[in-house]
């Protein structure tokens, strides 16, 4: 295939790491799209590749050990896995953002924050630095720090948590990108900043038209903001599926588990106490992947098939897929 | 800031008067100075006179306070073999040694931190190991081996860079310096590497390890999810992070440079100050003796106080504590 109707597809992406121990199939065929002015959430537990799918569409891979070693990112006719590394960087912060999990570390401890929100202006729209200055004043307005004039002129260690996270959006969204991977924005925050950094961030996505990739491991979140959902395990995409209907009726055993792992008020067991259903096991070690589908050592409903060979991602209709030979071979 | 400078200039002057109290111990109790200066044949009374005449028979705390405030003035006695103002003698020679450590410390410095960078960059190359290989040597092999090292092979074999002596100087003002001839160029080129080869190898280590650790922070991910160009990641991004304790450091080993390269200008015949300290020991000369020991312990807090600012201007988070 070439060139994509979608504002960004990546097509059987892999991205391996070579370590000692053997070579880590941290994304191992990956394929998904996003589309203009959508918000799609990835999901899944730490190490099932998410952020090595964000890193890789970045091209931010640390190479060695890491390295795309098959599959497309189709972005505006451009295949990003190809692409001179002259023209990543015009493409990086400037059509597509990354904001990190880490607020506390995400800026740099020596500049101040309207001089890294200015850096975006100077670099990718050529403005001297008092004109990129006014413009990073005008972007902390946009995402709702107070006396913004005031916060411009303070380093990270002066803003608490929330405020550095305002502050990377800032960043982030400085340049109007078409695309905005939000690599789990939230997780590091109080719940009460939490979802003031979502609602500004859904707010902020109809302001910019942006796309938003917002990878996490918490389905609230997902919930919350996103219309569709990729669900990933052990390096593979095991379903994806609009948000609603997978909520509703979730396919694959690992999503099912997925979401009866999330705590809900009110509910009891039939012993009469409260008690969260968790998947057993332990996601395996991209080293040692089991020969046929990665998630048969935990899943409940494993099958003779299941051990003998991978099952293909099938589609079920209406956009959904599915990774699982319950819905047949 | 104005309240950091002046808890810093405090400390400095604690210091200083530290160091005084040490000296005058010295200057007053190692040995009768009346003695020196009366001489072996002099009469009790004669004695006696010489003690009265300087003062040496009034309590220890007046003869405390006189040497504070002469030394305040610039006066800290003659020297007891030239028989001129010790001060005078030292500064004479403070320019040679200043300009030898200066030298020593600008090859230091941008070698250290500009290979510092490059091998941290490329940790695993064979140029990365071979230098870090180089670096372990600068370290352990003491200076009077590399000077004498140096001059064999330079001095010596090849015969292309004199080994001894400061050459041709021009005097300016009361500064006479040797950077404005060929001459003095060329002599400065032996004695200032070898006087540099530690302090490099010290502040490329630092400056590796500093920069494989901050390479790895999450700021510097941000600066290349901006688009940034690997040199303003690298230089504006990292190194400026990495500044922080190579500055510091720096600035130590330029106080100990100017104060102590004894043994430098020893093998190379260095007229500063280090070679006329070693001189002053031979021959017992109090007077210079304590004079350097001052001199040099104003000169390192000085050094120090000005890194303590830059190391405010260089880090936010000191700036307003």
């Amino acid at each position: 295939m070439t060139e994509s109707r979608h504002l960004l597809e990546i097509q059987h992406l892999k991205t391996y790491f070579t370590t000692f121990e053997g070579v880590a199939r941290a994304v191992d065929d990956v394929s998904f799209h996003l589309d203009r002015g959508e918000v799609l959430g990835v999901v899944g537990e730490s190490g099932c590749g998410k952020s090595v799918t964000a890193q890789s569409i970045m091209r931010l891979i640390p190479e060695p050990p890491g390295k795309i070693v098959g599959g497309h990112i189709w972005f505006d006719g451009m295949d990003l896995t190809t692409l001179q590394p002259s023209a990543m960087r015009r493409i990086r912060g400037d059509r597509i953002a990354m904001i990190f999990q880490e607020p506390m570390t995400s800026l740099n401890p020596v500049y101040t924050i309207g001089d890294q929100i200015a850096e975006m202006f100077q670099l990718h729209r050529g403005m001297g630095r008092r004109e990129a200055w006014r413009h990073a004043v005008a972007m902390l307005e946009k995402v709702q720090i107070p006396a913004p004039h005031k916060r411009a002129s303070e380093y990270p260690h002066q803003l608490s948590g929330g405020m550095r996270q305002r502050a990377m959006i800032a960043m982030a969204l400085a340049c109007d990108p078409e695309i905005l991977i939000a690599d789990e924005p939230t997780t590091a925050l109080d719940v009460t900043v939490q979802a003031q950094i979502l609602d500004l961030m859904l707010q902020l996505k109809e302001d910019f038209q942006t796309a938003v990739m917002m990878i996490t491991h918490d389905l609230g979140v997902i919930a919350e903001i996103a219309q569709r959902v990729v669900v990933m395990y052990a390096g593979k995409v095991v379903e994806q599926a609009a948000t609603l209907p997978l909520f509703e009726d979730p396919k694959h055993p690992y999503t099912r588990g997925l979401l009866r792992s999330i705590p809900k008020l009110g509910e009891r067991s039939k012993k009469g106490r409260l008690r969260l259903e968790e998947i057993p096991g332990m996601v395996p070690g991209l080293l040692d992947l089991p020969p046929g589908c990665r998630f048969e050592p935990r899943c409940p409903h494993s099958m003779a098939v299941c051990r003998e060979r991978e099952p293909e991602l099938q589609d079920l209709g209406s956009g959904r897929l599915v990774r699982c030979f319950l819905y047949g071979t | 800031m104005t309240t950091y400078i002046l808890r810093r200039l405090i400390q400095g002057v604690v210091v200083l008067l530290a160091v005084s109290m040490i000296c005058f111990i010295i200057f007053r109790y190692l040995g009768d100075p009346v003695l020196t200066m009366a001489g072996k044949y002099a009469t009790q009374q004669e004695i006696e006179e010489v003690r009265r005449a300087f003062g040496l028979d009034q309590p220890t705390h007046v003869q405390y306070g006189r040497f504070i405030w002469n030394a305040l003035h610039g006066n800290f006695g003659k020297s007891y073999v030239s028989r001129v103002p010790a001060l005078g003698l030292i500064l004479e020679r403070f320019p040679a040694t200043f300009e030898l450590a200066f030298t020593a410390m600008l090859i230091a410095l941008t070698l250290g931190v500009g290979l510092g960078v490059l091998v941290s960059l490329n940790p695993s190359s064979w140029p990365s190991r071979l230098v870090m290989a180089g670096s372990l040597g600068g370290i352990s092999i003491p200076t009077f081996l590399t000077g004498v090292l140096l001059i064999m092979i330079f001095g010596v074999y090849m015969g292309i860079l004199p080994p001894f002596g400061r050459g041709e100087t021009v005097q300016i003002g009361f500064w006479r310096t040797g950077l404005l001839t060929a001459d003095g160029l060329k002599h400065l080129v032996l004695p200032a590497t070898t006087l540099a080869m530690y302090q490099l190898a010290v502040l490329l280590r630092l400056t590796r390890a500093g920069m494989r650790e901050v390479l790895a922070e999450e700021y510097i991910k941000t600066a290349w999810a901006k688009g940034l160009p690997p040199g303003k990641v690298i230089v504006k991004h990292a190194l400026r992070n990495v500044l922080i304790p190579v500055v510091t450091m720096a600035g130590l080993q330029f106080g100990e440079l100017i104060a102590f390269s004894i043994v430098t200008e020893t093998i190379f015949q260095w007229p500063g100050m280090g070679n006329l300290l070693l001189q002053s020991i031979y021959e017992t000369d109090q007077p210079v003796i304590v004079t350097y020991i001052m001199l040099a312990a104003f000169l390192i807090i000085t050094i120090n106080m000005v890194v303590d600012i830059l190391y405010a201007v260089l880090n936010p988070k000191i700036r307003y504590d």
